[in-house]
């Protein structure tokens, strides 16, 4: 499943994880694996908006683990293992208006995932891969 | 009217002569759980949770509730009426609720325990639950049968926070047939308890109940059936007698707010109307809430007000009750220590996975591959014209060997333009 996150646009973000959630739903995942994806893949769908200019998703499903891939064409990370403290954030301060930026974004994917890596590189943009495993299936 | 009980009850059907076949109804349910097939809107029953809305939506009048008739209370000897908050929010000038409370007495009945009663009684117990951390946060109100099915076949990860309370409904027939029983010293077969509906939802959960086995409610009315009869009573009460016993906590349960302001616990959201309440059983999902204890849903706009049932316009009937309410004494009814056994659930909500594409999860991921290769050959245009609601519900009915490809008009028409191109040739 592929996804296109439009940039700057809060009213569509969440769209391509929720569509991924109705999916899982459907084909019987583990309903704890649902729950992981979704929240995972949703924190990563926020971010892609707030620091790249959205970016694009690819979601593969086997009976045994999900994987996503995020990848954006945005700033990059300067600082990878600081991004991933629980309350770092560089969102602008509008975006914490809205109640986002709370720097828990990358803590949380990394929470509520079974494997997660982050390639950054400044000026090009950022890669996340993660995957949930299935661990009943 | 306890013994057509089945797997699969529903109290919203269809009057097939009545049916045009349009796409009113399965343009709007919730589950996607109405196709037409042979010109006729046919309800998949696994799915359907009888919130109504096809009853609402139908310009032809083929959707129906099922519910008893008046009559049905002859077969008991002492009766019992139970009416909604929602009844008293349908009637103009209505200062006194005690003449409404005379009035339905004199439709035939022997004694009228108000819902709103129990309804005091569920909210004090859920104060008592909540602060005993019993529930995982945030609890979500079990009050609403249709939205109560709508997690049991949806949001499987969410029945853990569904309060295990009985609704209002299912506690106010139980204390009545137990009062009842002690007053008249009558045994409880003889106490036969009606309620007055305002909507089908109600109707399905006192026959196919969720949080207990059987349900205590012998019969189901509409408000809508009663109204007439009731507005006529109402004229011919001169001096009422004192039967009103529930406060404004109890009465505000008919409109959408007011399970939640009831536990004075500023950390609630109350949300209404069936699209409304999806949108925040996503997000409560998805863990987007993380300063709630309370979550009140209603399927229906403005709360029970709203039913398909009730006569008056909801937001009317919100604001009438809201009226009747201001001067009552804030609650009535309280429990003791201890939440008492015939307000708690006798067994918890299950899990029923009626979306799945296949028990095995294997054959499931194969039939969705298909289903997205059929998706992606669509138009797109979700015009209903199939019978099913989204050209995505129709590659999934093809998937699961219900419906063809070829239903789909615009498929139709490429076929028959390539076949008149090909005739052309010869």
């Amino acid at each position: 499943m592929h996804y296109v996150v439009p940039p700057d646009d809060f009213t569509r973000a969440g769209e391509a994880s929720s569509a991924v959630k109705k999916t899982l739903k459907q084909i019987g995942m583990n309903p704890d694996v649902i729950r992981r994806v979704a929240i995972a893949m949703y924190e990563g769908e926020i971010n892609m908006v707030i620091h790249a200019h959205g970016g694009e998703i690819t979601v593969d499903v086997a009976p045994d683990r999900v994987d996503m891939v995020l990848a954006d064409e945005g700033p990059g990370i300067a600082d990878i293992e600081r991004a991933m403290q629980a309350g770092y954030s560089t969102a602008p301060e509008e975006v914490r208006n809205l109640g986002f930026g709370a720097g828990m974004g990358l803590p949380n994917m990394k929470k509520y995932t079974d494997e997660m890596t982050v390639e950054s590189t400044l000026g090009v943009g950022t890669t996340v891969r993660m995957s949930v495993f299935n661990h009943a299936g | 009217m306890k013994s057509d009980m089945e797997a699969y009850f529903h109290s919203v059907t269809l009057d097939s002569d009545a049916c045009k076949g349009c796409t009113h109804c399965v343009k709007r349910c919730p589950t996607e759980a109405i196709r037409v097939r042979d010109g006729k809107a046919k309800i998949i029953k696994e799915r359907c949770i009888d919130c109504g809305e096809c009853i609402r939506v139908c310009p032809h009048h083929a959707k129906q509730a099922i519910f008893d008739p008046l009559s049905a209370i002859d077969a008991f000897p002492y009766k019992i009426a139970l009416p909604a908050p929602a009844l008293y929010g349908q009637f103009n000038n209505l200062d006194d609720v005690d003449i409404l409370l005379e009035a339905i007495r004199m439709m035939g009945f022997d004694e009228v325990f108000e819902v709103a009663r129990a309804a005091e009684i569920v909210s004090d117990a859920t104060r008592h639950m909540m602060s005993g951390g019993m529930v995982v946060r945030p609890v979500i109100s079990s009050a609403c049968p249709a939205v109560l099915r709508l997690i049991q076949v949806r949001f499987p990860e969410l029945i853990p926070h569904v309060l295990p309370l009985c609704a209002p409904i299912e506690v106010a027939a139980r204390m009545a047939k137990r009062e009842a029983a002690a007053r008249t010293g009558r045994p409880a077969a003889e106490i036969g308890v009606v309620f007055i509906s305002p909507c089908p939802a109600k109707v399905t959960a006192v026959k196919r109940p969720m949080g207990s086995k059987v349900s205590a409610v012998d019969a189901v009315v509409a408000v809508r059936d009663v109204y007439p009869k009731l507005i006529r009573l109402m004229k011919q009460v001169k001096a009422p007698e004192e039967l009103a016993s529930s406060g404004r906590m109890g009465l505000g349960w008919g409109s959408s707010g007011g399970e939640a302001a009831a536990l004075l616990n500023d950390r609630y959201l109350a949300a209404d109307g069936i699209e409304n309440v999806i949108k925040v059983l996503e997000d409560l999902e998805d863990d987007k809430f993380t300063d709630l204890d309370f979550v009140e849903l209603n399927a229906c706009s403005a709360g029970c007000v709203g039913g398909v049932l009730n006569v008056e316009n909801p937001y009317v009937a919100k604001a009438k009750l809201k009226r009747i309410r201001k001067y009552l004494p804030v609650s009535c009814n309280h429990i003791g220590d201890e939440v008492p056994r015939e307000v708690k659930y006798d067994q918890m909500v299950e899990y029923q996975p009626v979306m799945e594409l296949d028990a095995d999860l294997g054959k499931a991921m194969e039939k969705m591959m298909r289903m997205q290769e059929i998706e992606a050959s669509l138009p797109g245009l979700d015009c209903g014209s199939c019978g099913a609601p989204t050209c995505r519900a129709l590659a999934e009915d093809v998937v699961r060997g219900f419906a063809s490809e070829d239903d789909c008009i615009y498929r139709m028409r490429e076929k028959l333009y390539a076949q008149k191109g090909e005739d052309e040739k010869k």
